[in-house]
């Protein structure tokens, strides 16, 4: 068995093309002589991680993390549990299922505006507004999974005269999981756009917030700088995800 | 025999799936006893009912007319823990190890798990499983997923055990070889056993009595006595008797 060896050949290549990448950038900046403010070289985006203090990044990037990680969640409990009422309650199902597909075409970014109206500025809104952008594919995805049991499954436990809640927590909850993680996966990368378009248009804090305040004066590399810290925060919420799906979900059954 | 009647006795039994359009006949005629202890074999080609009276005996459909009687005074028959269900797909949990897919009857039945556990250990050695009770059904190739499944089956000492073409989805020479392991299970257990199948040949190889269905309309065409000594073996497949045999359900068929 390679499996070993090929693991480790496999995390190699993987940061040996994040450094080269790297080192591309700064190749050409410095080569091609790019001027900072249009494109900043990959050292000096770093340095501005100097000025700690300047940029507040310990303070923003917390307020950002919570923000997506917030909504992620709070997305995941609600997903999850009105796919579950749906499992139970086919009516259910059939009356809002269809309400709440249509409802997910408006674009919630433009919600953005309206939940300042309502909620005001603050982490508050934020949550709300990645909550609103990554509930559905997990909703959906969830609901997927809790109906895909062979229905002669059902029959086999049937003539144990298995309660609902058995069927639930035994075959169907579990059955779900794969299909629940693969929502979750797709939920992460939209939940981080939802948190940093609130802290563009309603925020005082966040690196979303950041950006606006160092755009004035043609700061790219603090800009930049940002948008690695963002995507750091989209990264470690999606090394949970993967984490918990390790955990839970056998590796057969996993979807990619 | 009147002192002591079958164990189970089908009488008369019709079943009409009602359809929007136009009602659907689905079994009908259908009369034969099984004797505690037997391996019944219910032979006919797709829509002759067959899988229809598997179910009506597992209490999962109702029928018309006729009657159906489990059980006597003698040997008591509780439906909801005296049967035990095997299909055509082995319908393993994919998330749990062998063992514990083995153990769900027992956990649904709430039975005690220490003891049930035991039990489960030595129907794993039974059906040839030894060695694969941590293993994920995934690890397992298609013949022995079906034994799990038998285990499964057995778990909870049901009294009749339900099968419907357990082997229709294996390859050929794997299915000649889960018939006779069948009939080593069934010989060891004394389970009494209905098994549903296609295969004229393995319904005449492995039951004590054949009964056939035949399609269009759905009746009961026959019901005989295998009289082949058991143990029965592969080369009795080119007896005259069992030749004798399979030319009288091919001629029911309308296949001569």
């Amino acid at each position: 068995m390679d499996d070993g060896r090929d693991k480790l050949r496999k995390w190699v290549l993987i940061i040996v093309m994040h450094l080269a990448a790297l080192a591309a950038w700064q190749a050409w900046i410095t080569l091609g002589e790019v001027e900072p403010y249009i494109m900043p070289a990959p050292l000096d985006t770093f340095a501005t991680l100097l000025e700690w203090k300047t940029y507040a990044w310990g303070h923003n990037t917390l307020i950002t993390a919570a923000s997506v990680f917030g909504g992620f969640w709070l997305a995941v409990v609600v997903g999850v549990g009105m796919a579950v009422l749906f499992s139970w309650s086919r009516w259910l199902n059939d009356a809002l299922m269809p309400l709440i597909v249509s409802l997910n075409m408006i674009p919630k970014v433009a919600l953005g505006p309206i939940f300042i109206v309502w909620f005001s500025y603050g982490l508050g809104p934020n949550i709300l507004i990645a909550f609103s952008i990554c509930f559905l594919p997990i909703l959906i995805t969830t609901s997927r999974g809790l109906g895909e049991v062979e229905p002669e499954l059902i029959d086999l436990v049937r003539t144990l005269r298995a309660s609902r809640w058995q069927i639930f927590t035994k075959i169907q909850l579990p059955g779900a999981l794969p299909f629940i993680f693969s929502g979750m996966k797709v939920a992460v990368v939209l939940a981080v756009a939802g948190a940093i378009v609130g802290e563009f248009i309603a925020s005082e804090e966040g690196l979303g917030y950041l950006m606006m305040q160092v755009q004035v004066t043609l700061d790219t590399a603090g800009m930049f700088m940002a948008v690695l810290m963002i995507t750091a925060v989209g990264v470690s919420l999606y090394a949970i995800v993967l984490l918990l799906e390790r955990l839970l979900v056998v590796s057969d059954a996993r979807m990619e | 025999m009147s002192a002591n009647p079958a164990f189970i006795q089908l009488d008369g039994v019709r079943k009409v799936y009602r359809g929007r359009r136009a009602d659907f006949l689905a079994v009908s005629d259908v009369t034969f006893d099984v004797s505690l202890g037997e391996l019944v074999c219910m032979v006919g080609p797709s829509g002759c009912g067959k899988t229809t009276v598997l179910k009506i005996l597992a209490g999962l459909h109702s029928h018309e007319d006729g009657t159906v009687r489990i059980g006597s005074n003698a040997e008591k028959f509780d439906p909801a823990r005296d049967i035990g269900m095997v299909f055509q797909q082995p319908l393993l949990l994919k998330w749990r190890r062998v063992i514990d897919n083995v153990l769900l009857p027992a956990e649904i039945l709430g039975l005690n798990m220490a003891e049930a556990r035991d039990r489960a250990g030595h129907l794993l050695e039974m059906v040839g499983l030894t060695g694969f009770a941590e293993s994920y059904p995934y690890e397992l190739s298609g013949g022995m997923q079906q034994r799990a499944a038998i285990a499964r089956a057995l778990v909870h000492d049901p009294k009749l055990i339900l099968m419907d073409e357990p082997f229709g989805a294996l390859d050929a020479l794997t299915r000649e070889k889960m018939n006779l392991e069948l009939l080593r299970i069934w010989s060891e257990s004394g389970k009494t056993i209905v098994f549903v199948t296609h295969g004229i040949q393995e319904a005449v190889f492995l039951g004590s009595r054949v009964v056939v269905l035949t399609a269009g309309p759905a009746r009961m065409a026959d019901n005989f006595l295998v009289d082949l000594p058991y143990p029965r073996t592969l080369d009795m497949k080119t007896q005259e008797a069992f030749g004798d045999y399979t030319r009288r359900i091919y001629k029911l068929l309308g296949m001569e």
